[in-house]
């Protein structure tokens, strides 16, 4: 996964180092600017088993700022912001593999330095008894849930 | 024998008589015996399906799961360029242009229709509504959603996007649309059931090329479609996968 380039940046930005899930480190470029989730939209995505992102939908294209070939084949810790407490995504991880679903709310980090919030469902696509991958639909979250979710991750940062 | 086909309670009115014209087609097309059941509501519906008394279906979404799963359907075909899509609307005098404006004790009016219900419900969450904290105002047709609209009943009304486009322009000068979705990827779905399996493979192609033939096109503008498309077991899988999630 590549690092921010500051020419895709619009505005003013600062910048974070991630560790990520598989030991990867990515430098990262972000702003204030909110991007409102679009009304009436769902985001969807899909990941293999190790999180390789297999299938977006048009909606997560327009709204992470990356083209499709970009976001196929990368980690889906491609939308990852410096804001996100990392053991937010430990029990998403730890839940989506006991087979259950993974709920809740997310800043995510776009190309362009910008960030939007979701409320996301991750669940285990289950074939033939087995795990085979995973889909992760977003809906746009309330604003009350919004700013209950900015105090606690602030919080366990 | 003859085997039991039935459909969606939620089917336009305006097509009714399509669907029975098309149950002769397929009929005709098969050389079997076919009978059309129709149920007034999705209770009912439920009931047949669970005493096994229904093996070809157009099926809501919303029942996909239970029928591939608990029931061993599977997919056949879906109409072509047809999605099940959402439209919040409020009467045309509502001060609330946002729905992040509603507030708890809202009433909702809507149809038992379950996965335009799914649908309206995720778009009035930006407002922290739930089932629990709205009242909900039940519905028999889209027209009557209306009507709770227009007579200041409720505060907002789920419609099927399909049902509210096809309200009178009158009807629809007096209400105002909040959110449409674009969802794209939830859509009815015909399917079959396991003691007509084994002549899947046969209907499949048969409703496929439907629209190759005089005969067969004017079935399909009964009903409002343009043809068919094959739906895959994996797309269905994928279309239960969201509803699990949207369910949530």
């Amino acid at each position: 996964m590549l690092d921010f380039k500051p020419e895709d940046i619009v505005g003013d930005y600062k910048e974070a180092v991630l560790d990520l899930y598989g030991g990867l480190r990515r430098l990262v470029f972000y702003t204030e600017i909110e991007i409102p989730y679009p009304d009436g939209k769902l985001i969807v995505s899909t990941t293999d088993k190790n999180g390789f992102i297999t299938h977006v939908n048009k909606a997560f294209v327009e709204m992470s700022g990356y083209s499709e070939d970009e976001l196929i084949g990368s980690p889906h810790s491609i939308l990852r912001h410096p804001d996100m407490p990392s053991v937010a995504f430990k029990d998403l991880w730890d839940t989506v593999n006991r087979g259950e679903h993974w709920q809740g709310i997310v800043k995510n980090l776009r190309k362009d330095g910008a960030y939007y919030w979701v409320k996301a469902t991750v669940i285990p696509n289950i074939r033939q008894g087995k795990i085979v991958s995973y889909t992760s639909v977003r809906r746009k979250p309330s604003r009350t849930k919004v700013e209950e979710c900015t105090k606690l991750y602030a919080s366990l940062k | 024998m003859t085997f039991q086909f039935t459909v969606s309670p939620d089917f336009s009115p305006d097509h009714i008589s399509g669907w029975y014209i098309f149950n002769t087609w397929l009929q005709k097309q098969t050389g079997q015996g076919i009978h059309l059941e129709m149920y007034n509501n999705f209770q009912t519906q439920r009931v047949a399906i669970e005493n096994d008394a229904v093996d070809l279906i157009y099926a809501n979404p919303f029942d996909a799961a239970m029928l591939v799963r608990n029931k061993g359907f599977s997919p056949l075909v879906k109409p072509f360029g047809v999605s099940d899509e959402a439209i919040i609307v409020v009467n045309a005098d509502s001060q609330i242009l946002d729905v992040a404006d509603f507030g708890p004790g809202t009433k909702i009016a809507s149809t038992d229709d379950p996965d335009v219900l799914l649908m309206g419900m995720i778009m009035l969450e930006p407002a922290d509504l739930n089932a629990q904290n709205s009242v909900k105002i039940g519905c028999d047709s889209y027209i009557l959603v209306a009507k709770q609209l227009l007579q200041g009943n409720s505060d907002v009304g789920i419609f099927l996007a399909e049902a509210y486009d096809n309200l009178s322009n009158m009807v629809k000068s007096r209400l105002k649309v909040l959110v449409r979705s674009e969802i794209s990827v939830i859509h009815h779905c015909l399917m079959i059931g396991p003691k007509l399996s084994p002549r899947k493979q046969e209907i499949q192609d048969l409703l496929v090329g439907m629209d190759m033939t005089d005969k067969g096109r004017e079935v399909l503008k009964s009903l409002g479609f343009s043809g068919w498309v094959k739906v895959g077991e994996e797309e269905t899988e994928f279309m239960i996968d969201l509803m699990d999630a949207l369910s949530v």
